[in-house]
C-alpha cells in the first residue's frame, strides 16, 4: 500500500525493472546470505551423492524449510484478504495428533492421513465461518483455534508424545524420490497448482481486489464472503499439511511442541517475501523465498557457531528491518536528511 | 430491555455474572472452595497477569494489540534476577531500572507504530522474538534470586479477617484504581478511548494522537514490566521461558472483560473480572483433580468465542437501531 505506489525515478529502466521487481528485495536477501555462507562456511555448496540421495547442506535446509514453505504460501492468500491466521501452528498440531494416533492405532495410512487433512479442513472452515461469515476480527476469530487448538491435540494425545512405528509414514517427511527429499515434491506440487490457480484463473485477481478494498469487491459483484471463507480452508489444508510433514519427519506426534510459534515464522515469510499485511497485492514465490531465508539464516547461525540463542534477536532484527523498509514515512525520513 | 442490553456496561455484567455462576458452581460441587483464602489465591496466582491486562486495556481500547508483554514479562525478570544476583545491585534500583526498561520498550514500539505507520501487530511480533532473545542472551538457564528483600516480599502475608494476601496483590490493586482513574477521569484516558473510536476524528478533534500512542504503549511495557516484578517476587527467579504464552492470556481477559478488540469500547475494570474468569477455571479444574490442565485452554477458547459472538450480535444490533 505504500512502497508500491511511490514513484520510483531510475534513470537506468533496464536495471531499474529489476530493482522494482517485486521479488528483487527478498531475493537479493537471500543471495547475500547466501553469499556469507559461502564465505565462511566451508563445502556450504558441495553436493554429493550418497546412497542414491544427495547430500549436503542446501538439500537440508531446502527440506527442513518444506513445512514453513507451505505454512507461508497458506498464509499469503489469508493475509491477500486482509486476514491473518494465528492458528496455524495449533492445526499443525492437530493435523500431525491425529494421523499419528490412527496409525499408531492400526489405521490404513491413506485414511488416517485423510483424517488429518480432514480435521486440518474443519479447523480452517471454522475460522472461515467465524472471518466470513460471523465478520469477527480475523486475530481475534484465529486467536480462539490457536488456544483451544493445541488444547485439543493435548486432550487426544492425553499430554503423551505418540511414537509411531509404521515405516512408509516417514517417507511423507524424510523419504527421498529421485534423489531429492519427498517433501520438496509436496511443496512444488501445492506452489504449482495455487500458482496455476493464481495466474490462470481470474481468482489470484479476486483474491487481490478482497484485499485491497473489500467493500468495492463486493459491489463489483464478487462474492467476498465465500471467497474469504476458501481462504482460510486452503491455509488449513496447508498447514495439515505441514502438520503431516513435521510429524513424520520426527516420527512422532508432539501436541505440547510440534509447530509452536510457525505462524510467526509463517507472517514472517510472508512480509520478507513482500506481501503487505495490509492486504492486497501478494506473492506466492515471494513468500516461499521468504521460508527460504528464515531457514538459512538458522542455519548459517547455527554453523557459524553463533550460540542458537542470537538467533531470535537477528530474527527480530530482521522482523524490524523489513517492517522499516516498507514504511513510506521512514523512507521519507531519510529523503529529507539528505 | 433493549436499551439495557445494548448499554456499554452490559458485555461487562455479563462476565461478572459469568465469574458469580462459576464460583457458585465450584462452591456447590466442591467443599471448601468458597472460602476467602482460595477467593484470594485468585488474586495471589493472577496478580502479574491482572496487571499485564490493565496495559494491554489501554492498548486494545485505543484499537491496538501488545504481543510482545509475555517476553518482556520474561525479560523483566531476567534482568531483575541478573543484575541482583550477579551486579548486586540495590533491589530498589533494580526494580526501578527494569520499570524504566519495560516502559522505553514499549515506547519504542509505539514510536515505530505511530511514525513509521507500522502495524501494531507485527512490530510487537517483532518485540516479542527481541525480547525472548534477550533473556537467552543473559542465559539460557534460570536464574535464581536470593536477594533477601526479594525473599522477604516473596514471603510476605498480609493478612485480611483469617485469611491472607501477597504484597503483590495490594500493587496490582493499586494499578487497577490508579488505571480506572487514568481512564476514566484523566485527559489522557478520553483521548485514549477517542483513538480507538476513530483515529482520524481524534486527529481532527487535535488530540495529540502520536503521543497518546506512544505513551499508551509505554504504559503497556511498564505493566509488562511491573508483572515481571511480581513474577519475580512470585516465583524468585528470572528464565527466559517464563510466562509463555501470557500476551494470550492478557487478550483473552481483556476481551472477556468486555472490551471490544476493535478499540474505543470497553472498560478497564474489565480485565479485572476476565482475569478473575480465567483463574476461576483454572482453580476449578485444579479441585477436580480428574480434569488435566489442556482443559483449561479448550474451556478458554469455548469462552473466546461465545463472548466474541456475543459482542459482535450486540454491536450489529446497535448499529441497526442508530
Amino acid at each position: 500500500m505504500n512502497a508500491q505506489t511511490l514513484p520510483v525515478p531510475l534513470a537506468a529502466s533496464r536495471y531499474g525493472s529489476i530493482m522494482t521487481h517485486a521479488l528483487f528485495k527478498p531475493s537479493a536477501a537471500l543471495a547475500v546470505l547466501l553469499l556469507i555462507d559461502l564465505i565462511f562456511i566451508p563445502g556450504f555448496f558441495s553436493l554429493e551423492v550418497k546412497d542414491g540421495h544427495l547430500y549436503g547442506s542446501l538439500i537440508d535446509i531446502v527440506n527442513r524449510a518444506a513445512p514453513l514453505m507451505l505454512a507461508a504460501l497458506g498464509m499469503t492468500v489469508v493475509i491477500a484478504t486482509r486476514g491473518i491466521d494465528i492458528s496455524v501452528g495449533a492445526q499443525v498440531a492437530l493435523s500431525g495428533t491425529v494421523a499419528c494416533m490412527l496409525i499408531a492405532g492400526g489405521t490404513p495410512m491413506p485414511a488416517a492421513l485423510a483424517a488429518a487433512i480432514g480435521a486440518a479442513l474443519l479447523c480452517g472452515a471454522w475460522n472461515g465461518l467465524l472471518v466470513a461469515a460471523l465478520k469477527l476480527q480475523p486475530i481475534v476469530a484465529t486467536l480462539i483455534l490457536m488456544v483451544a487448538g493445541r488444547g485439543l491435540a493435548q486432550l487426544l494425545t492425553d499430554g503423551q508424545i505418540i511414537t509411531v512405528y509404521y515405516q512408509p509414514y516417514f517417507f511423507i517427511g524424510s523419504g527421498y524420490l529421485l534423489g531429492l527429499p519427498f517433501s520438496l515434491y509436496i511443496v512444488a506440487a501445492v506452489f504449482a497448482v495455487v500458482a496455476l490457480m493464481m495466474k490462470k484463473t481470474a481468482l489470484g485477481l479476486f483474491i487481490q481486489s478482497v484485499g485491497i478494498n473489500p467493500v468495492a469487491a463486493r459491489l463489483a459483484g464478487l462474492r467476498t464472503a465465500t471467497l474469504i471463507f476458501f481462504t482460510y480452508v486452503f491455509c488449513a489444508a496447508c498447514a495439515g499439511l505441514a502438520g503431516l510433514m513435521i510429524s513424520s519427519n520426527i516420527k512422532s506426534a508432539d501436541a505440547n511442541n510440534a509447530g509452536l510459534l510457525l505462524e510467526l515464522d509463517a507472517i514472517l515469510a510472508v512480509t520478507l517475501g513482500g506481501t503487505s499485511l495490509a492486504g492486497g497485492k501478494f506473492s506466492l514465490a515471494g513468500s516461499v523465498i521468504g521460508a527460504l531465508i528464515i531457514q538459512t539464516l538458522t542455519y548459517t547461525i547455527y554453523s557459524l557457531g553463533v550460540p542458537p540463542e542470537v538467533n531470535m534477536v537477528v530474527k527480530s532484527l530482521v522482523v524490524f528491518a523489513v517492517c522499516l523498509s516498507q514504511s513510506a514515512e521512514f523512507k521519507n525520513l531519510w529523503k529529507r536528511r539528505k | 430491555m433493549k436499551s439495557f442490553t445494548s448499554a456499554p456496561y452490559f458485555t461487562a455484567l455479563v462476565t461478572v455474572a459469568l465469574l458469580v455462576a462459576l464460583l457458585l458452581a465450584g462452591g456447590a460441587a466442591y467443599p471448601g472452595f468458597l472460602s476467602l483464602q482460595v477467593m484470594l489465591n485468585l488474586l495471589i496466582d493472577n496478580a502479574f497477569l491482572l496487571v499485564i491486562a490493565i496495559g494491554m486495556s489501554f492498548v486494545i481500547l485505543s484499537g491496538g494489540i501488545d504481543l510482545s508483554v509475555g517476553s518482556v514479562l520474561a525479560l523483566t525478570t531476567m534482568v531483575a534476577a541478573w543484575l541482583l544476583q550477579t551486579a548486586h545491585w540495590p533491589p530498589t534500583a533494580v526494580i526501578v531500572a527494569v520499570l524504566a526498561m519495560g516502559a522505553a520498550f514499549g515506547a519504542l514500539q509505539g514510536v515505530m507504530i505511530h511514525y513509521f505507520k507500522l502495524q501494531a501487530f507485527i512490530v510487537t511480533l517483532g518485540g516479542m522474538f527481541l525480547a525472548r532473545g534477550l533473556c537467552y542472551l543473559i542465559s539460557i538457564n534460570s536464574i535464581t534470586i536470593e536477594d533477601p528483600a526479594f525473599v522477604t516480599l516473596s514471603q510476605a502475608q498480609i493478612f485480611i479477617f483469617d485469611a491472607f494476601v501477597s504484597p503483590g496483590v495490594l500493587i496490582s490493586v493499586a494499578m487497577l484504581v490508579l488505571a480506572i482513574f487514568v481512564a476514566h477521569f484523566t485527559p489522557f484516558g478520553r483521548a485514549v478511548y477517542a483513538i480507538g473510536g476513530n483515529e482520524q476524528s481524534a486527529q481532527m478533534m487535535g488530540l495529540a494522537v502520536g503521543r497518546t500512542r506512544v505513551a499508551i504503549y509505554a504504559i503497556s511495557g511498564f505493566c509488562a514490566a511491573l508483572g515481571g516484578v511480581l513474577f519475580s517476587f512470585y516465583m524468585l527467579s528470572g528464565y527466559g521461558l517464563h510466562a509463555q504464552g501470557t500476551e494470550l492470556d492478557a487478550i483473552a481477559a481483556v476481551v472477556i472483560g468486555g472490551t471490544l478488540l476493535s478499540g474505543g469500547y470497553g472498560y478497564v475494570a474489565g480485565a479485572l473480572s476476565g482475569v478473575l474468569v480465567l483463574g476461576a477455571i483454572q482453580t476449578l479444574i485444579a479441585f477436580d483433580g480428574t480434569l488435566s490442565s489442556w482443559w483449561t485452554k479448550i474451556v478458554i477458547g469455548a469462552l473466546l468465542f461465545i463472548f466474541c459472538v456475543v459482542q459482535r450480535l450486540l454491536s450489529a444490533r446497535s448499529k441497526e437501531t442508530t
